[in-house]
């Protein structure tokens, strides 16, 4: 065990900062996407309610592992084919893609529902002092959403962090994809993914507590 | 209909539908200067209603509201400048619970830029001393009992400097020993001649303060006059019905 954290440690450790660093960026996009559709499923619009609706059921009702294929495979297999236009996604690319729309699918429910958790009377509230829609909805009802939104988001933020496992299929070497090269070289797979699963309790475990700190300093209630 | 400069607000036939049922059947009311207009009724007769129509809270299925000269019922209009002009207080208060007492009512006039901040803020303990609570500024709204709340709402909706103040059961959602304070300051806006529009199960109240009475029940005017005509010889059985109820 000790022998392969000397000799391989330093890969482990740069693949787990690809892993980092995939997750950091679809988590942005994510919260841009989810922020995006989960508005646009409570305004007082119809057609932006279908909008958002069709993209949550989409998204979420195709398997990542699909996703991932289509947008690395199918896509420029299209591009090229259909429009003639030679697109090529380097794996992260098409990793930060795939993990941005999963990921933004779900944060838009999760704001759906903390926006519609704020009383209604909130909004009412700041309408009636002249505040336009999108003023109101800025200032007085997602910091308010926010707050109860913080535990779920954080959730999804883990699973997307462990979601990232399943782009080693597409050839990006993180975390999963270096362990399995590491064990190819080594034949011993319990001490790899032994090691491998206590790198990415770690982060974990450090998120989460990131995540309890986050939520008690946003509470208003705290004396 | 007269053209007269001193009515602030006149609503024309308004109606308004939730789904199938008729909320309001045909309303008509011209609100003068300085006037305190208190509507009573039955539960469910469309009050709230009617007040929430008056900044388009509530959109109202057909029938016009004139206000500064504008139908503010038309869809088309911009209606976050017109209810700048119009302060609204609610039931349950709906103070911001994420700002300070101070930052409830900064807010809106800073964002709207009608103030600049220092300004605001000086305006803003001006109102709360006005409502007798300046030592509650940086307090937040759940420190506070639910008469101060209703008092800094109403600070609230006066920081924006409104032509009329709306009132929807400003007292309904308060412990008996609050609804004295808030009435009061209530009481006091009225002589200072802002024109108020009141819906209130405050019998007592509207008696004192209004200058008319409506009595709306099933989504119409059933009555309106004096609180002397309206209370003590009310002419409507409806109105008969629902004092005899209520006294």
């Amino acid at each position: 065990m000790l022998e392969i954290i000397t000799k391989f440690g330093p890969t482990l450790l740069e693949a787990m900062g690809k892993t980092l660093t995939m997750a950091f960026y679809s988590l942005i996009f994510a919260s841009i996407i989810g922020l995006f559709f989960g508005v646009l499923a409570v305004v007082r619009n119809k057609v932006c309610n279908v909008i958002a609706q069709i993209f949550v059921d989409i998204i979420r009702g195709v398997p990542m592992i699909v996703l991932a294929y289509f947008v690395f495979f199918g896509i420029p297999y299209a591009c090229k084919n259909i429009i003639g236009f030679n697109l090529t996604l380097s794996a992260l690319e098409a990793g930060i893609i795939c993990l941005s729309l999963n990921c933004g699918a779900y944060m838009a429910e999760i704001i759906r529902g903390g926006i519609q958790s704020v009383p209604k009377g909130q909004m009412e509230a700041a309408r009636s002092l002249g505040l336009p829609y999108l003023t109101s909805m800025r200032k007085i009802i997602l910091p308010q959403a926010i707050r109860t939104m913080i535990p779920s988001i954080i959730n999804q933020f883990i699973i997307t962090l462990k979601d990232t496992s399943i782009l080693s299929i597409i050839g990006f070497p993180e975390l999963v994809n270096s362990a399995k090269g590491v064990v190819a070289l080594t034949f011993k797979s319990f001490q790899v993914w032994a090691i491998v699963g206590i790198m990415y309790l770690i982060v974990i475990t450090i998120l989460s507590k990131l995540a309890k700190v986050l939520e008690r300093r946003l509470s208003y209630d705290r004396k | 209909m007269i053209a007269n400069d001193n009515i602030k607000i006149s609503v024309k036939s308004l109606y308004k539908d939730f789904g199938k049922t008729n909320v309001l059947n045909g309303i008509s009311l011209d609100v003068y200067e300085g006037e305190v207009v208190c509507i009573i009724g039955p539960s469910g007769g469309g009050k709230s209603t009617f007040l929430r129509c008056l900044n388009c809270l509530e959109d109202p299925t057909s029938g016009n509201i004139y206000f500064d000269g504008v139908d503010i019922a038309d869809v088309t209009v911009d209606i976050n400048i017109h209810r700048q002009k119009i302060g609204m207080v609610f039931q349950q208060f709906n103070l911001f619970p994420h700002k300070t007492v101070l930052e409830n009512i900064m807010l809106a006039p800073v964002d709207r830029k009608l103030l600049d901040k220092e300004t605001a803020r000086v305006r803003a303990l001006e109102l709360l001393k006005r409502v007798g609570i300046e030592e509650k500024a940086n307090d937040y709204p759940h420190s506070l009992s639910g008469g101060q709340q209703q008092r800094v709402a109403i600070a609230r909706a006066l920081a924006m400097n409104p032509d009329i103040m709306l009132f929807d059961e400003p007292t309904s959602a308060l412990d008996p020993e609050m609804v004295g304070e808030v009435l009061a300051v209530m009481k006091e806006l009225a002589q200072q001649g802002m024109t108020m529009v009141i819906v209130t199960h405050e019998m007592g109240f509207a008696r004192d303060v209004a200058d008319r009475v409506l009595l709306i029940a099933d989504g119409v005017i059933a009555e309106e006059g004096t609180p002397k005509e309206i209370f003590d010889n009310p002419q409507n059985k409806r109105t008969q019905d629902f004092l005899a109820a209520v006294l």
